[in-house]
C-alpha cells in the first residue's frame, strides 16, 4: 500500500513537474533539455505505470489515500486514487503512447523558439497529467478535474499558434462545446450527491446504491454523464469541434484528438456500466448516437481531401463505432477498440505529420501523391495503419471492431448491418487517402519534390513502434473461436458488470466475420484501384457536396443557435438594460433632481448632492446622538399604530 | 486586538493627509496595509477575543467587535485585497495621492468594522463610513461621467442604507431593553408580519448592495468610471457587504421570512445570473465586461444563500473569499492593460502574448478562475453552490448552470481578444511590463490554485459560522 501511495504519486506528479519546469523555465533551457525532460518525465511515469500495472496484476485493485479534497458536515470527497484492471490499462496507453509523441514532437516542432518549444512541452505535459487524474481518480470529482483539465490542455494546444485567428477560434469552439458537455456531467454529480450523498465509485456503483435510486434517477443520471461524454469524444451533436480541433500541431492531434482525450467518454462510461446497464433506455440512446455518428462523419470522410480532416472524421466515426459497442453492452469490447484505435490512429496521426513535415506543411492530398518511395518508413507503417483501421485480419483492429459488430448483432441486427456498411465506408475513404497520397505520381511543386525526405529518427521510432503494435495489438483480445481467451476481457471481468458473454453459435460467428472481411476487402479494392491514378474533384452531385460540406452542420448551428443567442443578448444589452432598466432608474433620478431643483436645496452642480446628503447624514446623526429619545418615541408611535 | 484593525487603517488615512510627497504616501499606506494583513493572517488561524466598549449609553448601542469564521474569512480577503491594490497601483498617478490612499484606508477602516461589529448601530455607522469616501473617491478621481455615474450610486446606496436605518430602529424599537445588540434583535418581540417588513427593509439594502437584478445598473457604470485601484475595493471586497449582512443579520433574524422567500430571491438571482453573462458576452469594455461577470457570480452566491442548504452555504462561504481574490487578479491586469494602452476597448488589444507574455498567461490563469475550472478555488465554492442549488431544485440548477457555459464564452473572448491574434498597435507601444503589480497577480494566482486544490483551511474557517447558521 504504501508503495502504491508512492507509485501513483509520482505516475502523476512527474508529467506535473514538467509542466512547472518546463512553464517557468521557457526562456532560459535549450530545446534539447526541454525535450529530453518533457519525454523523461512521461517515460519515467511510463515506467511506473508498469510497476503499478503488473502490482495490480498480481494484488487487485488499490485504492490510496491523500488527503480530503472537500470536507464538510454533509459531504465528503477525498483526493483518491484508483489503480485497477481498467485504470493500469488506461495508465500504459496514456504514458506509452504519451511518450512515443513526446520524442515524435522533438523533431516534429524543431522550427519552433525555444519558449514556445517549451510551451508546446509543458501544455502536453500538463495534458497528460490531466489525462492520469481523470482514469485515476476514485470518484466522480477527481475524474471531473481531469475531464476539464483535459479539455483546457486542448484549448491550450488547439491555438498553440496564437497569432492565427481562425486556429484561436477552433480552440474556443472546443472548449465550449466541451463545455455544455461539462454540465451534464455537472448535474449528473449533483444528483448523485442529492440521493446516495457521496460520488466514491466503490460507494456509489454496488448494488446497494443502485436499490437506493428509481429507474427514473438512473436513466436521468446516466443520460447527464453520457452528455458528457458526447462532449468530450464529439458524438452527435457536440462533435463540430474535433475536425476544427486539427488546427493544432499535429503530434497534438494524435494524442489528444485521437489517442487518449476524446476516449475518456468511453472510460466514462465503461467506469459507470453498473448504471449504465441498468437503463434501457440511455444504453438504446447511446447506441443509436453512436452508430449514427459513426456513419455520418464516415461519410464526411470520404469527400475530405485535408489528410488531417480525413483522420479526424475518421475518429469521429470510430468514437461512434464504441459508443454503439457500450450501448449494446460490449464494455471490454469498446475499451478493446479504444486501445487498439490508441495504436493506429496515433499511427497514422503521426503519419500524416511525417508527410506533412516533409512537404513542409502541405495537407491537401490532391498535391501529394507518389510518397511511397520517397518516404519508405512512412509510407509502410502508414499502410499498416490503414490496413489495421479497416479491420483487415490478423491486425488489431480487425479484432475490436468484430467484437463490437458481434454485439451488436446480438443485441439488434439493424445496427450490425449500419455498422458493416460503417465498415466499408472506413476501408473505402482510408485506402482513398492512402492511394491519393502515397501512390501515383507526385502533384506536388517541384521545389517540394526536390526537397522530398524522410523523417529523422526522432519520428519514424514512434511510427515503427506503432506499427508494430497496430500490427500485432489484437493479441490481446483474441475471441475463444480462434482459439484465443480474450485476455482483454479476463481482466476486466471485476469491473464490467455483465461481461459480454458470446451467445452465438460458432458458426454464426465466423459467418459474421466471413462477411464482414469480404465486404471491406472489396472496398478496399474498388478505393485503391480508383484512387492508385486519379484525385477527387469538386464535388458536383448534390450529395457530394453535402458530405463534402459536412452536412452543413455547422452553418445550421451558425443560424440556428450562435446568431439567434448573440442576437438576444445584444437585445438584452441595448434595449433591456438601457431602456428598460436604466431608463426607469434614470427617470427616478431625473425626477429626484427635477423636485429637489424646484425646493431650491441645489442650485448648481453635483457638489450640491454632496452637500445634500451630508446635511441629511449629519441630521440624522445629530437626532440619533443628542435626540434618541425624540426618534425613537416617533417609532414607536409608528409601530404602535 | 480586534481594535487595531481599525485603528491602523485610521490613524494611517490621517496621517497620510498630511504627507504631501507621493514618494512617501505610497510606501506608508502599503506598510500600513501590510501590518494589518500580518494581524489578519495571525487572527485566522487563532482564537480571537471580542472587544467591548461603552458607545452610545443613552441608545443602548455598545461599541462590539466580534470575529467569527465569517467575519475572519471577510477580515482576511480585506487585508489581502488593500496592500495588493495599493502595491499594484503604486505607479498610477492620480492627483493629491495622499488623500486619495487616505481615503482608501478610511474605506478599509469601515470595510472591517462592518465585519466585525457586533451592534446592529455600530454596524449602520461602518456601512456609512466605509461608503463615503468611496463617493469622494468616484466623484473626483473618476472617469468623464464621473458625477452623473456617482450620483447614480450614491442615490441607489443612500437609499438602501435609509431603507436599512428604517429596519434597525425598526427592531430597535421592539426589543426588551431598546438594544442595538445582535442578542437582542434576534429576540425582539415582532408578529410574523412585522418580521415580513423588517426583512424587506434589510433585504433591499443588501440587494442593492450585492447587486441583484434588477437593482444592479449603478455597479457596471460605477466600476467602469472609477479609478480602478476604488473599483477593485468595491468589486473585492465591498460587494460582499450586501452578502455578509445577509449570512449575518438577515438569516439568523428572521429565518421564518428567509425561507419563505427563498423561491423569489433564488429566481430573480439566477435570472439575474444568466442576464449578466449574456450582457457580458456583447461587451467590449473590458471593465465592464469583468463588472457583469461579476454580477453573474455575485447573484449566485447570493442564490446558494437563499437556499439555506448546508451545502450551498458553505459554498458561498468559501466564495466570498475566492471570489474576492480572483477578481482582485482580473482588475489588477485591466488596469495594467488601460494604464499601459491608453484604452480599454479589447478590440484595440490583441497580441498581448507576444508582447507581455507573462501578464498574458496570469490573465489566463485568472481566467480560468473565472470560469471555475477544477483546482483553482472557484471550483470548489461553484461546485458546492450549484450543489445547493441542484438540492432546492434540479431545474433551477440547471438553468443557472447555463452560466456555466456563458462564462466560458464571455471569458474565453476576453482572452482572445486580449492576448491572442497578431499585435495590435495599442498594446505595441505598452511600455515595460508593470513588474510590481506582476509580483502581486503572481502571489494572487498562487494562492488561486492552493486554496483550490487545499480548501480544508477554509472550511476550518468558516466551521463555526456555518454550525451556528445551520443550529437556527
Amino acid at each position: 500500500m504504501a508503495l502504491m501511495k508512492i507509485l501513483v504519486a509520482f505516475i502523476i506528479l512527474w508529467p506535473l513537474a514538467g509542466f512547472l519546469l518546463n512553464g517557468l523555465g521557457r526562456n532560459y533551457w535549450s530545446k534539447k533539455v526541454i525535450a529530453y525532460k518533457a519525454t523523461g518525465y512521461i517515460v519515467a511515469s511510463f515506467i511506473a505505470s508498469i510497476f503499478a500495472f503488473l502490482y495490480v496484476q498480481d494484488h487487485g485493485a488499490v485504492t490510496v489515500h491523500y488527503f480530503d479534497f472537500i470536507h464538510t458536515a454533509s459531504l465528503t470527497i477525498p483526493f483518491d486514487f484508483k489503480v485497477d484492471a481498467l485504470s493500469s490499462l488506461f495508465l500504459l496507453v496514456i504514458t506509452g503512447v504519451g511518450s512515443l509523441i513526446h520524442l515524435y514532437s522533438k523533431a516534429y516542432m524543431q522550427e519552433e523558439s525555444s519558449p514556445h518549444y517549451a510551451r508546446y512541452f509543458a501544455y502536453l505535459n500538463l495534458f497528460i497529467f490531466s489525462m492520469l487524474l481523470l482514469v485515476l481518480g476514485d470518484n466522480y470529482i477527481i475524474m471531473f478535474m481531469g475531464w476539464e483539465g483535459v479539455g483546457l490542455c486542448s484549448y491550450l494546444l488547439i491555438g498553440y499558434w496564437f497569432s492565427n485567428g481562425s486556429y484561436n477560434y477552433a480552440a474556443k469552439k472546443a472548449f465550449i462545446m466541451n463545455r455544455i458537455g461539462d454540465l451534464g456531467f455537472l448535474l449528473a454529480i449533483f444528483w448523485l450527491i442529492a440521493k446516495l450523498g457521496t460520488v466514491s465509485y466503490n460507494e456509489v456503483l454496488t448494488a446497494e446504491s443502485l436499490a437506493k435510486l428509481s429507474n427514473a434517477d438512473i436513466t436521468g443520471i446516466t443520460l447527464l454523464l453520457f452528455v458528457g461524454a458526447m462532449g468530450k469524444s464529439a458524438q452527435i451533436p457536440l462533435f463540430t469541434w474535433l475536425p476544427d480541433a486539427m488546427a493544432g500541431p499535429t503530434p497534438v492531434s494524435a494524442l489528444i484528438h485521437a489517442a487518449t482525450m476524446v476516449t475518456a467518454g468511453i472510460y466514462m462510461i465503461t467506469r459507470s456500466n453498473i448504471l449504465f446497464s441498468h437503463s434501457e433506455i440511455t444504453q438504446n440512446i447511446v447506441a443509436i448516437i453512436g452508430i449514427s455518428t459513426a456513419l455520418l462523419a464516415a461519410t464526411i470522410a470520404i469527400k475530405q481531401n485535408d489528410i488531417k480532416k480525413v483522420l479526424a472524421y475518421s475518429t469521429v466515426s470510430q468514437l461512434g463505432y464504441m459508443f454503439l459497442g457500450l450501448g449494446v453492452g460490449a464494455y471490454s469490447g469498446a475499451v478493446f477498440h479504444v486501445i487498439t484505435h490508441a495504436f493506429f490512429k496515433a499511427l497514422l496521426f503521426l503519419g500524416a505529420g511525417s508527410v506533412i513535415h516533409a512537404l513542409h506543411h502541405e495537407q491537401d492530398i490532391r498535391k501529394m501523391g507518389g510518397l511511397k518511395s520517397k518516404l519508405p518508413i512512412t509510407h509502410i507503417t502508414f499502410l499498416i495503419g490503414c490496413i489495421a483501421i479497416a479491420g483487415v485480419p490478423p491486425f488489431s483492429g480487425f479484432f475490436s471492431k468484430d467484437e463490437i459488430l458481434a454485439a451488436a448483432f446480438e443485441k439488434n441486427k439493424i445496427y450490425w448491418v449500419l455498422g458493416l456498411v460503417g465498415a466499408a465506408m472506413t476501408a473505402f475513404y482510408m485506402f482513398r487517402l492512402y492511394a491519393t497520397t502515397f501512390l501515383g505520381k507526385f502533384r506536388g511543386s517541384n521545389e517540394q519534390e526536390a526537397h522530398l525526405h524522410e523523417s529523422p529518427l526522432a519520428m519514424t521510432l514512434p511510427l515503427i513502434i506503432l506499427a508494430i503494435l497496430s500490427a500485432v495489438g489484437g493479441a490481446i483480445g483474441i475471441p475463444e473461436i480462434m482459439g484465443g481467451h480474450h485476455w482483454l476481457a479476463s481482466q476486466l471481468s471485476t469491473i464490467v458488470s455483465t461481461p459480454h458473454e458470446a451467445s452465438l453459435t460458432v458458426s454464426t460467428e465466423w459467418i459474421l466475420m466471413g462477411v464482414s472481411v469480404a465486404i471491406v476487402a472489396t472496398s478496399l479494392l474498388i478505393a485503391l484501384s480508383k484512387y492508385s491514378k486519379q484525385t477527387d474533384e469538386e464535388p458536383s452531385s448534390a450529395i457530394g457536396k453535402f458530405f463534402y460540406h459536412k452536412w452543413y452542420i455547422d452553418e445550421l448551428y451558425q443560424k440556428a443557435i450562435i446568431e439567434p443567442l448573440n442576437e438576444f443578448s445584444l437585445f438584452l444589452k441595448e434595449f433591456i438594460e438601457k431602456k428598460v432598466i436604466d431608463g426607469a432608474v434614470n427617470g427616478t433620478g431625473k425626477l429626484v433632481q427635477f423636485s429637489a431643483r424646484k425646493v431650491r436645496l441645489i442650485q448648481n452642480g453635483q457638489a450640491g448632492y454632496y452637500i445634500l446628503f451630508m446635511v441629511v447624514g449629519i441630521i440624522t446623526l445629530f437626532l440619533i446622538w443628542f435626540n434618541d429619545i425624540y426618534i425613537l418615541r416617533f417609532i414607536h408611535t409608528l409601530t404602535q399604530k | 486586538m480586534l481594535i487595531l484593525f481599525l485603528l491602523i487603517p485610521i490613524l494611517t488615512a490621517i496621517v497620510l493627509l498630511f504627507i504631501k510627497k507621493n514618494t512617501l504616501a505610497s510606501p506608508t499606506a502599503i506598510t500600513a496595509s501590510l501590518a494589518t494583513l500580518a494581524l489578519a493572517v495571525f487572527a485566522s488561524f487563532n482564537k480571537v477575543e471580542a472587544f467591548d466598549m461603552a458607545w452610545l449609553p443613552s441608545l443602548n448601542s455598545r461599541f462590539t467587535l466580534e470575529a467569527d469564521g465569517l467575519a475572519k474569512i471577510l477580515i482576511l480577503l480585506t487585508s489581502i485585497s488593500l496592500p495588493a491594490i495599493f502595491i499594484a497601483t503604486a505607479k498610477n498617478q492620480y492627483k493629491q495621492k495622499n488623500i486619495f490612499l487616505s481615503l482608501l484606508l478610511f474605506t478599509q477602516a469601515g470595510l472591517m468594522g462592518v465585519f466585525l461589529a457586533g451592534d446592529a448601530l455600530l454596524f449602520y455607522f461602518f456601512w456609512e463610513l466605509a461608503l463615503i469616501p468611496v463617493y469622494f473617491l468616484c466623484s473626483i478621481w473618476g472617469g468623464e461621467k464621473r458625477i452623473v455615474i456617482t450620483f447614480k450610486f450614491f442615490i441607489y446606496t443612500f437609499l438602501g442604507s435609509l431603507f436599512m436605518l428604517i429596519g434597525i430602529l425598526f427592531l430597535n424599537a421592539h426589543t426588551a431593553e431598546h438594544s442595538f445588540s445582535m442578542q437582542a434583535f434576534i429576540h425582539a418581540n415582532l408578529t410574523d408580519g412585522q418580521k415580513i417588513t423588517a426583512f424587506a427593509l434589510f433585504f433591499i439594502a443588501f440587494a442593492i448592495k450585492m447587486p441583484i437584478f434588477p437593482l444592479h445598473t449603478w455597479q457596471p457604470d460605477t466600476y467602469e468610471q472609477s479609478p480602478t485601484a476604488v473599483t477593485m475595493v468595491m468589486s473585492a471586497v465591498m460587494v460582499k457587504m450586501g452578502l455578509y449582512g445577509i449570512l449575518r443579520w438577515l438569516l439568523p433574524l428572521f429565518p421564518a421570512a428567509f425561507a419563505a422567500h427563498t423561491h423569489v430571491v433564488v429566481f430573480l438571482s439566477v435570472v439575474g445570473i444568466l442576464y449578466a453573462s449574456f450582457i457580458a458576452i456583447r461587451q467590449d469594455d473590458i471593465k465592464r465586461l469583468i463588472a457583469y461577470s461579476s454580477i453573474a457570480h455575485i447573484g449566485l452566491m447570493n442564490a446558494a444563500i437563499f437556499t439555506t442548504t448546508g451545502i450551498g452555504i458553505q459554498g458561498a462561504l468559501i466564495q466570498l473569499f475566492s471570489h474576492g481574490i480572483n477578481v482582485l487578479g482580473l482588475w489588477i491586469i485591466a488596469d495594467i492593460l488601460e494604464q499601459q494602452t491608453g484604452t480599454r476597448s479589447m478590440q484595440q488589444m490583441g497580441g498581448l502574448a507576444k508582447k507581455q507574455p507573462t501578464l498574458a498567461i496570469l490573465l489566463v490563469g485568472f481566467a480560468l478562475a473565472n470560469i471555475a475550472m477544477p483546482l483553482t478555488n472557484a471550483f470548489v465554492g461553484e461546485f458546492l453552490m450549484f450543489n445547493g442549488l441542484f438540492i432546492l431544485n434540479p431545474w433551477i440548477a440547471a438553468f443557472a448552470g447555463i452560466s456555466v457555459v456563458l462564462a466560458a464564452i464571455y471569458t474565453l473572448n476576453m482572452v482572445q481578444k486580449v492576448a491572442y491574434g497578431e499585435i495590435s498597435e495599442k498594446i505595441n507601444n505598452m511600455p515595460a511590463p508593470n513588474k510590481a503589480a506582476q509580483t502581486v497577480l503572481i502571489i494572487l494566482l498562487i494562492i488561486v490554485f492552493v486554496t483550490g486544490v487545499y480548501p480544508q483551511p477554509l472550511f476550518t474557517l468558516t466551521a463555526d459560522t456555518l454550525q451556528q447558521l445551520l443550529a437556527k
